[in-house]
């Protein structure tokens, strides 16, 4: 891969926690995102799976800078500028944040019920300076504002009086106010209903090709992932254990947590029965991860030596598809 | 034969500050023993709301309709008024799982000691006797080391987890009915895939009836036998799941399962319902459905409420265009 190519370049990363079970007891460890690397191409559209408690949102948040990172880096370069978010200073951030965002995953929770809508969509412009004055303000927000189909009357209402359809639009509209190349999208339909949650993955593919923007999706659903992304990883125990183009992966799975996971999606057709590989037990707990592959505990096809050896993410079954499991070759 | 439960008509509204709101109007159910079946629809479609009805558990403002029956094994519960009555529904002949397994367990009291609670209210038992049916019962479920889950409190186990103990303590009284109410949209779906399985083994063992609340077409239509379909209160559509599903004649139940992503066909355009579901103190007039329908015709659709009329066997529409359309 051509790294000059990459927005954003993570090289082994990364991430601890620390925590204390009482005021006496000696802090413990958690490592939430464990020795990850993955590139992400200007204008892809990555998606990034894994059960609740894999490190996804852990991972998301540290790209846009708002974890420390404990080892390893991160660089986003788009070509104009370059920031090492290992190492990163106060004005530098500034200058970060205006270059990625965040869209969140509850709309109803994520906008002031005080504010106007306007106000809402202003407020990066105001905060991060990007707009001189009162009339170069409103300019921006009314184009952005369009772009995501909300109209001059929608601006002057306050949050109560929208649907969440319409909330998660003025919510990408403030996301994409300051125009971010890079937007982490966590869980963005998760909170919608069905016929509203189509709506919103148009408009950001929209968006995309409108505005040339790079996202890093984070879902838990498999069948929206598969629809707008162009590549998947997968993560477990904040490891990624699969990445590959998406149609190679939903084709072709080579992990065997990714091989469940896809069998448990369960099927429109009434007619085709569901033949779920059922995983043992649960997720084990990221204080006192398994010793070797981490995914050992649950795995079909585990022997003596992934009780020992980690596998790396260095298995390559095709071109840009990556496994990382001992016994790829034996299942 | 006659039904395990029977919905007539049934309407609930409830009395706020802003008015009267209409939350479910007209709805007309049926469930034998061992059936399964479906309630799916969108936020604000009055789902809940009819579950809540059978127990009797919607909030003191909810004002039942005068016609309205829910008639469980020969009786109208909705004339049940005393505690001695409202016990039979509440936990004894109906029991009902909640979409947050966390949120309905105490999280002070052991897992056991809810469990036995629930027994000794419901069943002339002794405490010891009550304890080895919920460890059982927990076995049943599939919860490893029962006898020492049982001394456990809820944040001790996983998700997965609390979600079979609450079905277990769901299940020790041996309800007729169970009620459960999106029982796995909390859960990954690795989770998700068992706890349907249990469901569906559980209903095959125990002959109960299970209507089954979602907003997942797809988890429908691996679980449930029945469907109806709602949106805003009423139902639009209702028949076995295999035809709702592979011959949808209401443009809502079409238009639902168009916007669902299918990893068949990865190049689908994803197709949403235009608009946005109205609000319920701006009830459309006519057809609930008229403000987002592609069939919307003027003068028709929004002057009259079109009634649940058979399409095919047991397959009922509620919509003017079908009817004129096909028949």
């Amino acid at each position: 891969m051509n790294s000059d190519q990459n927005l954003i370049t993570i090289e082994n990363i990364s991430v601890d926690f620390y925590f204390q079970e009482n005021f006496l007891s000696k802090k413990q460890k958690i490592r939430a995102v464990k020795n990850v690397s993955l590139n992400i191409k200007k204008g892809s559209f990555v998606g990034l799976v894994g059960e609740s408690g894999s490190g996804k949102t852990t991972l998301g948040r540290t790209i846009l800078a708002a974890n420390t990172i404990s080892q390893g880096k991160v660089i986003f370069n788009d070509g104009k500028q370059q920031f090492d978010l290992s190492n990163i200073s106060k004005t530098e951030l500034k200058e970060y944040r205006k270059k990625a965002q965040l869209i969140f995953q509850d709309p109803y929770a994520a906008l002031s019920p005080r504010m106007t809508v306007r106000d809402i969509i202003a407020e990066p412009l105001e905060v991060m300076r990007i707009t001189q004055n009162r009339e170069e303000t409103d300019k921006r927000v009314r184009e952005i504002a369009d772009k995501c189909r909300l109209n001059l009357e929608h601006l002057r209402r306050f949050p109560h009086a929208f649907s969440g359809g319409q909330r998660q639009r003025i919510s990408i509209a403030r996301a994409l106010v300051s125009s971010p190349q890079f937007i982490v999208a966590d869980e963005s339909v998760a909170a919608l209903d069905v016929s509203i949650q189509a709506d919103i993955l148009n408009l950001l593919i929209s968006l995309q090709k409108d505005l040339d923007l790079t996202y890093l999706y984070i879902s838990h659903d498999l069948s929206v992932v598969a629809h707008i992304c162009d590549e998947v990883a997968v993560m477990y125990l904040g490891e990624i254990v699969e990445h590959a183009p998406t149609s190679e992966l939903f084709s072709n799975p080579k992990h065997p947590y990714t091989k469940a996971l896809l069998s448990s999606i369960p099927s429109i057709d009434p007619n085709k029965k569901q033949n779920a590989i059922v995983l043992k037990g649960e997720i084990p707990s990221a204080i006192n991860p398994p010793s070797g592959c981490v995914f050992h505990t649950r795995c079909n096809y585990a022997n003596e030596n992934c009780k020992k050896e980690t596998p790396l993410l260095n298995t390559e079954i095709k071109k840009d598809h990556l496994v990382s499991c001992l016994r790829v070759n034996d299942i | 034969m006659t039904d395990l439960l029977n919905i007539h008509n049934l309407k609930v509204e409830f009395d706020t500050d802003e008015g009267r709101i209409l939350a479910v109007d007209n709805v007309i159910l049926e469930l034998q023993e061992g059936q399964i079946l479906g309630l799916v629809g969108e936020s604000g479609s009055g789902k809940s709301v009819t579950a809540k009805s059978i127990m009797q558990l919607n909030a003191d403002n909810a004002v039942y309709g005068d016609n309205s029956k829910i008639v469980l094994e020969g009786q109208d519960v909705l004339k049940f008024k005393t505690n001695q009555d409202l016990k039979v529904i509440r936990g004894g002949k109906v029991s009902m799982i909640f979409q947050e397994p966390m949120a309905s367990f105490a999280p002070a009291i052991s897992i056991g000691d809810q469990m036995v609670e629930v027994l000794l209210l419901h069943k002339k038992i002794s405490k010891e006797k009550a304890k080895s049916i919920s460890i059982d019962m927990l076995d049943r479920v599939g919860i490893a080391d029962a006898d020492k889950r049982f001394k456990q409190y809820a944040f001790e186990l996983s998700g997965g987890m609390r979600q079979r103990a609450m079905i277990a303590m769901a299940l020790s009284t041996m309800p007729k009915l169970l009620l459960a109410d999106e029982p796995t949209t909390a859960l990954d779906v690795t989770i998700q895939a068992q706890v349907i399985d249990l469901i569906k083994n559980i209903v095959a063992e125990y002959k109960m009836g299970v209507i089954f609340i979602t907003h997942d077409l797809s988890v429908i239509a691996q679980t449930v036998d029945y469907v109806a379909v709602m949106y805003l209160g009423t139902i639009v559509e209702s028949g076995p799941v295999r035809e709702i599903i592979s011959n949808p004649k209401h443009p809502y139940t079409q238009g639902l399962i168009e916007a669902l992503p299918d990893l068949n066909n990865l190049d689908k355009p994803l197709k949403p319902i235009p608009g946005d579901i109205p609000s319920p103190l701006e009830r459309p007039t006519g057809c609930v459905f008229h403000t987002r329908c592609k069939l919307f015709e003027s003068g028709v659709c929004d002057n009259a409420v079109p009634p649940l009329s058979e399409y095919a066997k047991k397959h009922t529409v509620a919509c003017f265009k079908v009817n004129t359309n096909e028949q």
